[in-house]
């Protein structure tokens, strides 16, 4: 019982990172590495904060904007000094790294504070009943708020012409909006969101380290492609919520591995090889739609 | 309405392969006209229209557009008053996309992408309306996405969604090519229709003589860079295929094809 609930939780925290990275990958179509470095820097935003004795609430935020930021530089290199995709998303990973151990200026900090958004008075008090599944509620309740926000996002005049961008570029040009402008927003929306990500988990695991963000994209790429290939075909199930389910399914299988005698050192290596899997599994099903075709 | 002087365009600047395209070359196209430009493969019609409408940048020249000087606007900038369907089907519309969303963002050119609702309800019958001109049972398939159609319907909503909101110009660029014979007629039908109702002034690039012919209101055969013949209303309604097609294997000849 005590690993499902575990599995939910991560799965619900780095959900929401995934969320981000659904923006670039799926919507925009753009292969952001930049989220390796965003995700810790989030964490590393809100270890300072919560350090100093920051509201928590108000360090999600914070993560959030210092997110954008990250995804805005991302996207300027990109679109106006004209660098491919995938290496201004590898060189905006590797200034954070650096910038990360700035605002931190420490390689780990740990957060002796009981004020985080997932345990403080107001919610202690509420779930004083059942503090096992505490977190976890709060965790999905925070999932499915920016889950709704996302959505209620992608409705919107903006939202469409984010959709369009990485659908179909020209259309964007031809709409008379500068397609450059709109890669921007996305990958701030994007970074915004694997920031947040980012914050949640440090304040759950009261713990940042500088390379726990080594492997967020791998992550949240496998989160992606788990979930909007499960859910591939259905009308009800939205990309965003069979999003999260992905991560939880994705958790769930590194939880798994571990449990047959796999090691916490072996968690990359159980990361990439699972992402190896899902992606071979997801290429052999298209072949076989052709060869029916 | 619109003028291009003395645009130079040349390829490959400064390497062996340096090739001029146009040099000082001029047009100018009154409001109203429907022209339709013939041409051999390289001689520079597809240039023309990515001068026009800014996709390529030119080497000397200037281009004006109710004579306003438009050279300095960045694509996206121009495409506030023109409208352009390309050969490509796919390259008009989003995928993606719903055939209401698709519709959504077309009506919305030229005003702010904001928080709004995406797709205003308001419209919806309007959009139904206008589907409903083209024939093809898209009004009833308003939540299918666009993927799914054909190359046809594509075209034929890549068409309606150009010219939906209030243009100067609209730019055709060889649309029915990607087409067969009969959704070719279809579509070209339909582009005559919607020109001559909304007073559209068009530039037409086109593979097929027919359709050069029998559409718009006058004609330009572009060779090597210029425009060898320019034919206007009168004289071309007295132009037959076999004049065009004379002409054309002339320059062919020339070319050494």
């Amino acid at each position: 019982m005590g690993i499902f609930i575990g599995v939910l939780e991560q799965g619900l925290i780095y959900g929401v990172m995934a969320l981000g990275i659904y923006i670039t990958y799926k919507i925009l179509d753009f292969p952001d590495l930049t989220v390796d470095g965003s995700f810790p820097m989030g964490a590393a935003v809100t270890a300072v904060l919560l350090t100093k004795g920051v509201n928590p609430y108000l360090a999600l935020l914070v993560s959030f904007l210092a997110g954008a930021a990250a995804g805005i530089c991302t996207g300027l290199i990109h679109v106006k000094l004209k660098v491919r995709d995938l290496l201004s998303g590898i060189i905006m990973m590797t200034a954070l790294y650096s910038i990360n151990l700035r605002i931190t200026g420490k390689v780990n900090v740990p957060l002796f504070t009981n004020e985080t958004v997932l345990e403080n008075k107001v919610v202690d008090e509420a779930f004083a009943r059942m503090p096992q599944i505490q977190i976890l509620i709060v965790a999905l309740i925070i999932a499915l708020i920016v889950k709704i926000l996302l959505d209620t996002y992608l409705k919107t005049k903006s939202g469409y012409l984010l959709r369009a961008v990485g659908d179909n570029e020209t259309i964007v040009t031809s709409l008379a909006k500068d397609k450059g402008m709109v890669k921007i927003i996305g990958l701030a929306i994007a970074n915004a969101l694997v920031a947040l990500g980012g914050s949640v988990m440090c304040q759950q695991q009261r713990f940042f380290d500088v390379s726990m963000g080594t492997g967020t994209m791998v992550i949240g790429l496998a989160s992606v492609i788990i979930g909007t290939n499960i859910f591939k075909n259905s009308r009800i199930i939205k990309p965003t919520t069979a999003v999260l389910i992905g991560s939880i399914i994705y958790k769930g299988c590194v939880a798994f591995a571990i449990s047959r005698g796999l090691k916490a050192n072996d968690m990359k290596l159980i990361t990439s090889v699972l992402f190896l899997v899902i992606i071979v599994i997801t290429m052999d099903r298209k072949r076989k739609v052709k060869g029916n075709a | 309405m619109l003028e291009l002087k003395n645009i130079s365009k040349y390829y490959n600047l400064g390497t062996v392969n340096e090739m001029c395209l146009f040099n000082n070359f001029n047009l100018s196209v009154n409001e109203g006209e429907f022209v339709s430009v013939v041409g051999s493969n390289g001689s520079g019609k597809t240039s023309m229209l990515n001068i026009i409408c800014g996709s390529i940048d030119i080497d000397g020249g200037n281009i004006l557009i109710k004579d306003k000087n438009i050279t300095k606007m960045k694509e996206f900038e121009r495409n506030k008053v023109i409208g352009r369907v390309y050969q490509n089907p796919a390259m008009g519309t989003c995928p993606n996309m719903t055939i209401l969303e698709n519709m959504s963002i077309a009506d919305n050119k030229g005003k702010v992408f904001g928080l709004g609702r995406g797709t205003n309800k308001e419209r919806i019958n309007y959009y139904k309306e206008q589907l409903k001109l083209l024939n093809l049972g898209l009004e009833d398939k308003l939540n299918i996405k666009v993927g799914s159609l054909s190359g046809g319907q594509r075209q034929a909503m890549a068409l309606l969604m150009a010219t939906m909101t209030p243009i100067n110009f609209l730019i055709l660029d060889e649309h029915t090519a990607a087409l067969d014979p009969k959704t070719a007629d279809l579509i070209m039908e339909l582009t005559d229709k919607v020109v001559k109702e909304k007073k559209l002034t068009t530039i037409m690039v086109t593979h097929n003589l027919r359709y050069a012919i029998e559409y718009g209101n006058r004609l330009i055969m572009m060779h090597q860079g210029n425009a060898i013949l320019d034919k206007s209303a009168d004289e071309k309604t007295k132009t037959k295929i076999e004049d065009i097609l004379k002409m054309f294997n002339q320059i062919s000849i020339e070319c050494g094809n």
